[in-house]
């Protein structure tokens, strides 16, 4: 290291020390601590100290890898895993469509660009669980608005959250409804950041419109979905507030139909009295989501474009 | 350098001026008075009970000038994790109140006091519901309140549909035939409603002479033929017989709407509705023995005052304790309140409590108690209850027979939990 990096970092340092704090503190720590947790069988329930024999502790209920070999011998973490799988197939094609959509009426040169710009987002700022109840209302099979305007045109509305078969779909929509605002103002920037001149020469030589988007538009901003697609699968993975306010939370939904990791992962440390149990199922979440993220990088090369 | 070390020693010191306000600290008056922190998901604030508890709470206060009491409530869908969080932090309120099903799960992990000898005269407590609180021989808490769940019906239905009032012999079939004679009256109208679910179950086993775990509750007994043959009998309701409505016909209401509503002939349902059907049902109901099938079989619900074991004052925890949940005083106000059943066997408090009408049959509620199973107790209590409530579900939805859905649920038991 030269004799100004370190001397940088002498400098930074100070600067640097609040919200290292911090994440040492919140962050950091608790990875730690749940790491070790993870090889032990404590209930949750009984006093552990950090700064008092926390070592000696772990040593005394270590289990080493039975918790890992419980969960994945477990039928109960593979259909956790496929309503996640499942829930990410609805999600993800119909979000990044929709927020596609979104930011190119945005990014129109139209007159309420700025409202459309405020209506998309706001959802976005809205706490999930205001937003669940609401949906939970939009929803409801009876007195619901939407299977109310379903029966106008004569279609008989599902149960909705109550039906085994349309608890997740209900999920998606809202999970949609809420994020969608947020992919679309990452994916604005991206429209926004494409040199016009590309534009003007299509225009030039007489392309169309679709052969405007498909030829131009997408492939530069390749990077910025591929960007938008990563960041929605790793919080698809962590879904979890709108699954236990909108279905039924004792049961993880109709028959459990909604039943998904980290709903698994709250109820086992919260609520089961595993925390040993859970801290490990968390961390087979880390490895899911690393592995899904490093197949999603490596196809990148295939189809995106960084020459803006 | 010198502003390097300038701003080191600057995050030093804010960060030991923070750090006390991070840990937990109790108050503690000048004069020798001691403030006793009490925690509970029953007695909310804005209700009848909610009033009860804070005239209790002042009673004691006045007794015992020297102690404070600052009461926090919170509600039950919430309680228990929050509970927990504060039980391993070490910031557990004095006083917390646990239910019985909950009790077992604190008690094995160390977390509560041993009360035995701090609790004093303890003869007026109901015996079945003090020794609930009693694990392994130590007496961690006492019972604040218990209650059960009898036969709520309809009177103005059973009336328009000729039929008799449900009687103390009534069992499942008699409810069957009624039900149907009730819904013939509208095609609105259901018979009963008791669904299949975890607690109904256990009880519904016992009334037709199974249960789901042995005599000494050191196995799981689910998929005894006589508990196949309830689960059967009690989906039998929604998907045979049809006198309960399924989740999609009630489409979202709940049951005790559908009573309240007059919809509906028979609920099986707690003893804490009362003061919600007196205020609430725009016709006259009443009360039975909830009807068995082969014998007989009612809920014990109970829950309980325990002290943390990390409570500074223990002693004055278990006077607190004892008093909220047993003293004349405290009862009393209880039970005017309607706010379930003092666990106590005080003559005159159970006299004013059966002299408050309706139920005209109030006297069925103690009757219930000659038939009292208690629900199956694990440690891991929640998970068993959440894995014997999936495999009913199955059962309801036809996706398995009894059973199949009976079969495999005693074996993710006995995988995943300890007794």
């Amino acid at each position: 290291m030269s004799i100004q990096g370190r001397r940088g970092i002498r400098v930074a340092l100070p600067y640097l020390l609040p919200s290292l704090l911090g994440a040492l503190l919140f962050a950091i720590l608790p990875i730690i601590i749940s790491l070790l947790l993870s090889v032990t069988n404590w209930s949750g329930m009984s006093r552990v100290r950090l700064t008092d024999g926390f070592l000696k502790f772990v040593a005394e209920n270590f289990v080493g890898l039975e918790n890992t070999k419980a969960i994945l011998g477990d039928g109960e973490f593979w259909r956790a895993l496929s309503h996640n799988l499942y829930f990410i197939v609805l999600y993800l094609p119909l979000m990044l469509a929709l927020s596609m959509t979104a930011a190119l009426i945005i990014n129109a040169p139209n007159r309420g660009a700025n409202l459309y710009r405020v209506v998309y987002y706001l959802p976005v700022l809205t706490s999930w669980v205001a937003g669940s109840l609401i949906w939970k209302w939009l929803l409801s099979p009876v007195y619901g608005p939407i299977n109310n305007a379903l029966a106008i045109i004569g279609i008989e509305g599902p149960l909705w959250l109550q039906s085994e078969v349309w608890a997740m779909p209900s999920i998606v929509l809202a999970s949609i409804w809420k994020d969608m605002g947020f992919y679309a103002m990452i994916l604005l920037g991206g429209l926004k950041s494409i040199n016009v001149e590309y534009y003007e020469a299509a225009r030039i030589d007489g392309a169309s419109k679709a052969q405007v988007f498909a030829r131009i538009t997408l492939p530069l901003l390749s990077s910025v979905l591929f960007y938008v697609s990563m960041l929605s699968m790793i919080n698809a993975f962590q879904l979890f507030p709108q699954v236990m306010v909108m279905t039924k939370e004792g049961n993880a939904g109709p028959n459990g139909a909604t039943m998904v990791m980290v709903e698994r992962i709250y109820k086992y440390a919260f609520r089961y009295g595993k925390m040993g149990y859970a801290a490990a199922y968390s961390w087979i979440l880390f490895v899911i989501i690393m592995a899904f993220t490093y197949i999603q990088k490596r196809g990148e090369r295939r189809w995106v474009n960084y020459d803006v | 350098m010198k502003t390097t070390r300038n701003v080191l020693s600057l995050a030093l010191v804010l960060v030991l001026v923070l750090l006390p306000a991070f840990s937990a600290g109790t108050k503690e008056a000048a004069q020798g008075t001691v403030t006793l922190k009490l925690e509970q998901f029953s007695g909310s604030e804005a209700t009848l009970s909610g009033e009860a508890l804070k005239g209790m709470i002042a009673e004691f206060e006045k007794q015992n000038p020297t102690i404070k009491v600052e009461l926090q409530t919170i509600g039950y869908d919430d309680y228990f994790t929050q509970l927990q969080s504060k039980v391993v932090g070490g910031n557990a309120a004095d006083v917390f109140e646990l239910n019985y099903e909950n009790f077992v799960a604190y008690a094995s992990e160390g977390t509560l006091a041993d009360v035995t000898k701090l609790l004093g005269d303890t003869s007026g407590f109901n015996k079945t519901a003090l020794d609930a609180f009693n694990y392994q021989g130590v007496q961690y808490g006492v019972p604040n309140s218990f209650s059960n769940v009898v036969l709520f019906y309809n009177k103005a239905l059973f009336d328009r549909a000729n039929l008799a009032y449900p009687s103390s012999d009534w069992t499942w079939k008699d409810v069957e035939v009624a039900s149907k004679k009730i819904m013939a009256l509208d095609k609105n109208i259901w018979g009963f409603y008791r669904p299949l679910s975890f607690h109904e179950f256990y009880k519904g086993a016992a009334q037709n002479g199974g249960s789901l775990m042995n005599a000494e509750r050191t196995a799981f007994t689910v998929n005894l033929p006589q508990n196949v043959e309830a689960a059967k009998l009690m989906a039998g309701w929604q998907t045979d017989s049809k006198i309960m409505p399924t989740d999609a016909d009630m489409a979202g209401m709940g049951d005790w709407d559908l009573f309240k509503s007059g919809r509906l002939g028979m609920l099986v349902t707690g003893i804490w509705a009362f003061g919600d059907f007196t205020a609430n049902c725009p016709f006259d109901w009443d009360i039975a023995i909830e009807p068995g099938n082969v014998q007989k079989a009612t809920h014990f619900f109970s829950n309980s005052y325990v002290v943390s074991e990390t409570s500074k004052y223990p002693s004055e925890a278990a006077k607190l304790a004892v008093f909220l949940a047993g003293s004349k005083e405290a009862t009393k106000l209880r039970v005017e309140a309607s706010w379930e059943l003092p666990p106590v066997t005080y003559p005159e408090i159970i006299d004013s409590y059966l002299s408050i009408t309706p139920p005209e049959n109030r006297e069925a509620v103690f009757a219930s108690l000659d038939y009292l199973v208690t629900p199956p107790v694990s440690i891991q209590q929640a998970e068993m209850q959440a894995i014997i409530q999936s495999y009913l579900g199955q059962i309801v939805s036809g996706k398995q027979s009894a059973k199949a859905a009976l079969d495999a649920c005693q074996k993710e038991l006995e995988a995943k939990t300890s007794l």
